[in-house]
């Protein structure tokens, strides 16, 4: 029986149960003298959580618990020569997990004619489309078959002991059912615990995160020592073969983060002067019509996805930039040749400028309207003009906001992925000339990741080095702005 | 009275020179930067929309040539057992039919080999499996002559819509002179028309930029919407629920509040690091499968929708919960019964801005392995699949000419889903929202 199934039935027999409940509630209210403390759908609700909710953990404990035991129990079977290490068990075990799957498809008479021999194993096996090689050994096949047996009587056992639990426990829920029983309020500490749960849905995520990408990275740095991974220059990590351990590689950081911080650097550059003076003028200056048309055209960029600022400038930003340096170069020298490439720091760094200006603008225009009026009034009554005013005391007073605004933007441009990965390029190279193209942390995780994967291979695993290394940078940017932030409210709440 | 002696006693050119000239040039000029830099701002976004839009609207018509094909029967049957299997019309010759009809169509000679050659170049690829499906699926055409639409290969299409340089030397042309002539000929008579492009909605993945098309993307994009739907507005309402009404201020709560406030702001790739080594590494689920993408977008729209949903559940006036809470609902009742349903309209607004936003995604999904190439239609969340950012990723990546009119394309398709969304968004806020 399938696990689909199975849920399917507990279902029905949950919805029975509510169905059972909500009568004897309705029966309880008429017959009963005083009234009933809880409604009648919290006491049928009440009947069928208490007959579902042990069986789904049985279920869940079940499926987890079961494949573990059969793995190790199948894996003892295999005789010893197919596991001299743990690479051989492996795959051989792999082998066997492919033969159950075919054997899964197979007919009974079909099994019993290949365990009488009348029809070969390897035969029968490719026949149902299963890659099976011809020599493969019976002791294989005879774990594989044992494998299913052993699959179908758990899914057997875990679908009667399922029913028997959600049939014990609405039966049970039900007996409890009585005017005076408190359903509502179970019902609703169940609610509570749920919402809990629900809520600590944000630091799992973060642990995951964390554990995650920490646990590969070990075994990344396993294999490559960690000060040649933080400290060193070339990146050139090969191609990932199958058992060819890390030799060969070489997996310097530095240069993929001096490509991010660059292409970083120029963003902001460009970003930060486009959006400060526009939210200035947009909160001080401009009139509410402007104001109303310009803003939400100013954070129509925030919705672009990044994967279209990352072909504008592959296909325009680009391009024109490569032109137009060929053309100056031709009006100074005579020499047409284009000094900036397509693909370079500086095109990234622009278009990814233009993807932030959107942040820096809204975030800015918030804090700056929320410095107090007063502020303004007093400095405008003592003379000064609107810019003064702007420039020695509205700034000051907002600068720790404008400071975590930038924080939480050079986050975003050091995270930044779609836009180089189409813009800067791939080469990993040390050069402080921003018209040729550098590669950042996330091209190269990207670049690591797509095709096939070697779990084992540190071609693979470098990924996730990189991974928790930009986490960490954004990470304490994060915070810290986020820091800066708290304390900021408070001075004016 | 100092103010009126001063007045008074000096005239008004001795005035002392407080600069005031000075400080209103500065005024005036600082007020320019402003307006430079939302101009510099507004250019921008009309340059990435205008560069979108005047490369990608030819995208949705399409060249088709009409050409007379007869279905031959030594050609498509040459041993005559199409009665007992009908599958074997499905080996037919079709290039040969395609070739053929050109022929006959623009009157060169079969054995011609450089005219056709360079006829049959004018035709897509794609169009042989469309003359197979058309035949299979009826057989009785065989030996009779029908007037077919075919898809006119890439280069042709470019040159119908008049995006090739004909100055260029013929040599260096994808276009030959000789299939100008033919065009033309095609033209005249009608034969060679511009329609509208369903294959840009309907086709799957293909290498050739003519047949290629967003469908397969679109569902997975959908099957992966319906995903994060479906699980992140349950859990992200039930999060705020308990943290906005039920948490005691203690350490954990802060550390969830600064925790949801940090998964906000993490690259998006870490998710996708997240997705593979959690879902796929560790869980075993396939690689590229859709649910897999829903699963990493859930994870990165969450922070979004809770920052959203807390904040329309504190909008709520506490009056509303007093009223309910001092006619005896419990406060369970009353969150679920009175302030959630007020609360509603703000917190699908956030959703809908957080699914756009997790519509247009990419990165994460380049790790999860949805970056592949993929002709068949998903039937369910679980097979391959890829989504419509990444189609665009992978067509900006080819090289040819009318992929990148492809790709522009398929970003204005993309591009109204999202305003589509966001006007949604809107119109819900307008309808429902609530002044206190």
């Amino acid at each position: 029986m399938k696990t689909p199934l199975i849920l399917l039935i507990l279902a029905l027999m949950a919805i029975g149960a509510y169905v059972a409940g909500r009568a004897r509630s309705h029966a309880l209210s008429r017959t009963s003298k005083v009234k009933t403390h809880s409604r009648p759908a919290y006491h049928s609700a009440y009947v069928a959580l208490a007959g579902l909710l042990p069986a789904v953990l049985v279920l869940i404990v079940w499926s987890i618990a079961s494949p573990i035991y059969i793995d190790r129990t199948v894996r003892a079977t295999l005789p010893s020569d197919l596991r001299i290490d743990q690479a051989s068990e492996a795959l051989n075990y792999g082998t066997v997990s492919i033969v159950a799957r075919g054997v899964e498809q197979l007919t009974e008479a079909e099994i019993a004619a290949a365990q009488a021999g009348t029809v070969k194993w390897p035969e029968l096996l490719v026949s149902k489309a299963v890659p099976v090689a011809a020599d493969v050994r019976p002791e294989i096949i005879q774990a594989a078959l044992k494998r299913t047996a052993m699959d179908a009587a758990s899914h057997k056992a875990m679908a009667a002991v399922c029913i028997v639990v959600a049939a014990l426990g609405a039966f049970l829920g039900y007996r409890r059912l009585a005017p005076s029983f408190r359903a509502r309020n179970h019902i609703e500490k169940l609610m509570l615990v749920t919402l809990a749960l629900c809520s600590t849905i944000a630091i799992l995520t973060t642990v995951g995160i964390v554990v995650s990408m920490l646990s590969e990275a070990t075994r990344f740095f396993a294999m490559v020592p960690m000060h040649e991974f933080f400290f060193g220059t070339v990146w050139d990590p090969r191609f990932a073969a199958a058992g060819a351990g890390g030799e060969g590689g070489q997996f310097g950081l530095i240069p993929l983060l001096a490509g991010t911080l660059y292409i970083a650097f120029f963003a902001m550059l460009c970003a930060v002067p486009v959006g400060l003076l526009s939210a200035i003028y947009m909160a001080e200056y401009a009139s509410p019509r402007v104001r109303n048309l310009a803003k939400p055209a100013l954070e129509l960029l925030a919705g672009i996805p990044t994967i279209v600022y990352g072909f504008f400038a592959l296909v325009t930003v680009g391009p024109f930039l490569r032109d137009i340096s060929a053309e100056l170069n031709g009006l100074v020298t005579g020499n047409y040749t284009n000094f900036i490439q397509a693909q370079s720091v500086l095109t990234a760094g622009i278009v990814m400028g233009i993807m932030l200006i959107p942040f820096v603008s809204s975030l800015s225009d918030d804090i700056i309207t929320q410095v107090p009026r007063a502020l303004r009034d007093g400095s405008l009554g003592l003379g000064a003009t609107r810019s003064e005013t702007i420039k020695r005391v509205i700034l000051p007073a907002a600068l720790p906001g404008i400071v975590s605004a930038l924080l939480l933007t050079a986050s975003r441009a050091v995270g930044e992925t779609m836009i180089v990965v189409l813009a800067a390029g791939v080469a990993a190279r040390l050069s402080p000339n921003p018209f040729e193209p550098m590669t950042t942390v996330t091209v190269k995780i990207v670049n690591q990741l797509t095709g096939d994967l070697e779990f084992t291979s540190p071609q693979t695993l470098v990924a996730f080095a990189l991974g928790i290394t930009l986490f960490a940078i954004t990470l304490a940017l994060n915070i810290y702005a986020l820091y800066i932030v708290r304390k900021y409210r408070e001075q004016y709440e | 009275m100092s103010d009126a002696v001063t007045l008074t006693g000096m005239p008004a050119q001795a005035r002392r020179d407080i600069g005031i000239k000075r400080r209103y040039a500065a005024e005036r000029r600082f007020r320019a930067y402003g307006i430079i830099a939302m101009a510099v701002g507004l250019f921008f976004l009309a340059a990435l929309i205008f560069s979108v839009v005047s490369k990608g609207y030819t995208a949705f018509v399409q060249t088709t040539i009409t050409l007379p094909i007869e279905f031959t029967e030594k050609d498509v049957d040459p041993d005559n057992k199409r009665g007992e299997n009908p599958a074997v019309l499905a080996q037919g010759d079709f290039a040969k039919l395609i070739k053929q009809g050109l022929a006959k169509r623009l009157g060169f000679d079969p054995s011609d080999r450089k005219s056709a050659k360079l006829a049959t170049a004018m035709i897509s690829d794609s169009a042989r499996t469309d003359l197979r499906d058309m035949l299979v699926a009826d057989p009785s055409l065989v030996g009779k002559t029908v007037n077919v639409s075919l898809l006119a290969e890439g280069n042709i299409d470019s040159a119908n819509k008049g995006q090739i340089d004909l100055s260029v030397p013929e040599a260096r042309r994808k276009v030959k002179d000789k299939q100008l002539e033919w065009m033309k000929t095609l033209r005249d008579a009608g034969d060679l028309t511009k329609a509208f492009n369903t294959g840009l909605f309907t086709n799957g993945a293909s290498s050739r930029p003519e047949a290629a098309g967003l469908g397969v993307a679109a569902m997975g994009s959908l099957f992966m919407m319906v995903t994060v739907f479906v699980l992140s507005l349950p859990i992200g309402v039930a999060a705020s629920i308990y943290l906005e009404e039920f948490a005691p201020k203690n350490r954990l709560t802060d550390l969830i509040e600064v925790n949801i406030n940090n998964l906000a702001a993490v690259p998006s790739i870490v998710y996708g690091l997240l997705g593979l080594s959690i879902f796929i590494n560790f869980a075993g689920m396939p690689r590229s499968a859709a649910l897999v993408g829903g699963l990493v977008l859930t994870l990165m729209t969450l922070p979004t929708i809770i920052i959203a949903t807390r904040a329309s559940l504190k909008a709520v006036p506490p009056s509303i919960r007093s009223a309910a809470l001092g006619l005896g609902a419990s406060k369970m009742q009353t969150i679920f019964h009175h302030v959630l349903p007020l609360a509603m309209p703000g917190i699908l607004t956030g959703t809908i801005i957080g699914l756009a936003h997790a519509l247009g995604e990419t990165a994460p999904l380049l790790l999860i392995g949805m970056v592949a190439f993929v002709a068949d239609f998903p039937a369910t969340p679980l097979e391959p699949s890829t989504a419509l950012p990444v189609q665009i990723y992978m067509w900006a990546n080819e090289a040819e000419r009318a992929f990148t009119e492809r790709t522009s394309g398929a970003i204005i398709v993309l591009l109204t889903f999202l305003i589509l969304m966001n006007l949604g968004a809107i119109l819900l806020r307008r309808r429902f929202e609530r002044r206190w």
